[in-house]
């Protein structure tokens, strides 16, 4: 395929998932709003003003950062995971098989969907935030790249939990299981300081540490981490990822008899 | 004669083990209507899924129009139509939506896609039904909305996973006619179909496929010149209550005024008609029997059976 043609097939598997997303709207969009107006007024309002201090800011304002990432990392997480698991259930996954769109487009456009949905109900999050708070920016490169990583990397997640998955059932395992207790335990409501030393080691080891505090220091301009360290670990994980979807592409793992 | 598919000694063992092609070959030659046909299981959707790059394949070669599947697959890939056995599509999308889509991932941009999908639309009597989502569709319906989004990219080579299957009467003859006008325009075909009649009335060639191997590949013609048997059905008066005598041919009643008669190559008609008319039976209406085809199909199965046992 030329270059053009490679261009029109993966903008239409873009297209595709972009309107999937919005026409069942109120199965991801609206519930990630919903989720955060309780977090911000319960967590934020009501048990933050009591909290006073974290990090050297408001709670509100320390917890506004973690809670933009969550909302990116699960819905590119979950937007690919039942979009390409669907696709593989109804079996019109074979209309790209069959097609001359290489795998890397494929991977990619379903990458580039989910990232979508991710950033959008980002910024839905973020402008939310400003009836609760003001939110600073201390360095909008980072703000941009770090969050755009993340939702690349989690799409990728998704893709891979897609092809192994056999079932309803294990498109909501991988969520719930694993994403929201990491999730949850990445410094999202709270900094590792606060943790005993042996816990403050444990911690690192969560990936999504990393990318809730990088987003928080190009919002605040503090974190718990080395920002450098931290990129070169999501980039790093992204290459990781990527090579593995292609190989299970390839293979046709889940996909191909 | 440009050949459109070449299929070498292709096998597949899936990873239960079990050996659904042992080897098969056989040629589709440019602007064939072809039939592939095999009992269930016999591998014929394997061998479509092989060449429409949805099964992979153990061993062996395909080529489209010179193209190996190995080297060259996204050159076979355009060179193919796909319409699959079961509904394949997304169901909650709009039955536009279903065919641009298709388009797309051809590389055709969205204004062409566009039109080539009203073009195809209208063709299938579907263009009323563009905004509906493809779930609210009748089966005759889906069937054709996979026929025009196989259509979309204009492939040389159009591969049917039994078109017509579960369709009404009406709805597959007037596939029927479509299929012969997109053959006749170009278009080579292959399909696999239940229906022998729908071979012997569209199919120039066939290939039967049993057990995983080819059975007989030839024309139609020449396999229906084998039947050394034909069957005649003849309407009779007066209403019979038993079987009149025929000396010399194996006949069966049905009802009370219809008559099923074997002939052989070597008997002729007359004999029939002159002990008919010698017994007061007069013969109102005559008619072969349609499934002659299905009568080789069984005998070749058979045979084919013993000789593995």
């Amino acid at each position: 395929m030329s270059n053009r043609e490679l261009f029109i097939a993966f903008w239409t598997i873009v297209v595709r998932e972009i309107r999937r997303f919005t026409r069942i709207w109120g199965q991801t969009l609206l519930p990630p709003v919903i989720t955060m107006t309780l977090y911000f007024i319960i967590f934020g309002n009501l048990i933050g003003s009591r909290i006073g201090e974290m990090g050297g800011f408001g709670y509100m304002e320390y917890i506004v950062p973690g809670l933009i990432m969550m909302s990116v990392i699960t819905n590119s997480y979950s937007n690919v995971v039942s979009s390409f698991y669907s696709t593989k259930f109804q079996r019109h996954i074979e209309e790209l098989l069959v097609s001359p769109t290489p795998n890397w487009v494929i991977l990619l456009g379903y990458v580039i969907g989910g990232s979508v949905r991710g950033l959008l109900v980002g910024l839905i999050v973020t402008v939310l935030s400003l009836f609760f708070t003001d939110l600073s920016v201390h360095n909008i490169w980072v703000i941009g790249s770090v969050v755009f990583l993340t939702a690349i990397l989690f799409s990728l997640g998704g893709f891979i939990n897609a092809i192994y998955a056999d079932s309803f059932d294990h498109v909501s395992i991988v969520p719930t299981f694993v994403l929201t207790p990491l999730t949850y335990l990445g410094g999202v409501f709270y900094s590792i300081s606060l943790l005993p030393e042996f816990w403050q080691g444990v911690s690192q080891l969560n990936p999504i540490l990393y990318m809730v505090n990088t987003f928080r220091y190009g919002i605040l301009g503090v974190s718990d981490i080395h920002i450098g360290f931290a990129y070169s670990m999501i980039i790093g994980a992204i290459v990781i990822l990527f090579s593995y979807s292609m190989y299970l592409l390839n293979t046709g793992k889940g996909i191909r008899h | 004669m440009t050949t459109a598919l070449a299929i070498n000694d292709l096998r597949k063992v899936y990873n239960n083990g079990f050996e659904a092609l042992k080897g098969i070959s056989f040629e589709v030659q440019e602007g064939d209507f072809f039939a592939l046909l095999g009992p269930n299981g016999a591998g014929k959707s394997t061998t479509l899924g092989i060449v429409s790059s949805l099964v992979n394949k153990t061993s062996g070669s395909v080529e489209v129009f010179g193209h190996d599947l190995d080297r060259s697959p996204a050159m076979v890939k355009r060179e193919l139509g796909v319409v699959p056995q079961e509904f394949n599509f997304n169901q909650f999308e709009k039955v536009q939506d279903i065919v641009t889509t298709q388009a797309g991932y051809y590389g055709i941009p969205a204004a062409e896609a566009k039109e080539r999908a009203e073009f195809y639309l209208q063709k299938l009597g579907l263009w009323d039904k563009r905004d509906q989502t493809s779930r609210m569709l009748s089966g005759g319906m889906k069937r054709r909305l996979m026929i025009a989004r196989a259509l979309v990219h204009e492939p040389r080579l159009l591969i049917l996973d039994e078109p017509t299957a579960g369709v009404d009467i009406e709805l597959r003859r007037s596939m029927w006619e479509f299929l012969q006008e997109l053959n006749e325009e170009g278009t080579t075909i292959i399909l696999t179909t239940h229906y022998l009649e729908e071979a012997e009335s569209l199919c120039r060639n066939i290939a039967i496929i049993d057990h995983g191997t080819i059975v007989k590949n030839t024309s139609i013609r020449s396999l229906l010149q084998q039947l050394n048997t034909e069957t005649f059905i003849l309407d009779i008066a007066p209403p019979q209550e038993q079987l009149p005598a025929l000396d010399g041919y194996r006949a069966e009643l049905q009802g009370d005024h219809t008559l099923l008669v074997d002939v052989e190559k070597s008997q002729g008609l007359n004999s029939v008609f002159s002990q008919l008319s010698g017994a007061g039976i007069e013969v109102t209406s005559m008619r072969n029997k349609s499934n002659r085809l299905e009568e080789l199909f069984v005998s070749l199965v058979d045979k084919n059976l013993q000789e593995k046992k």
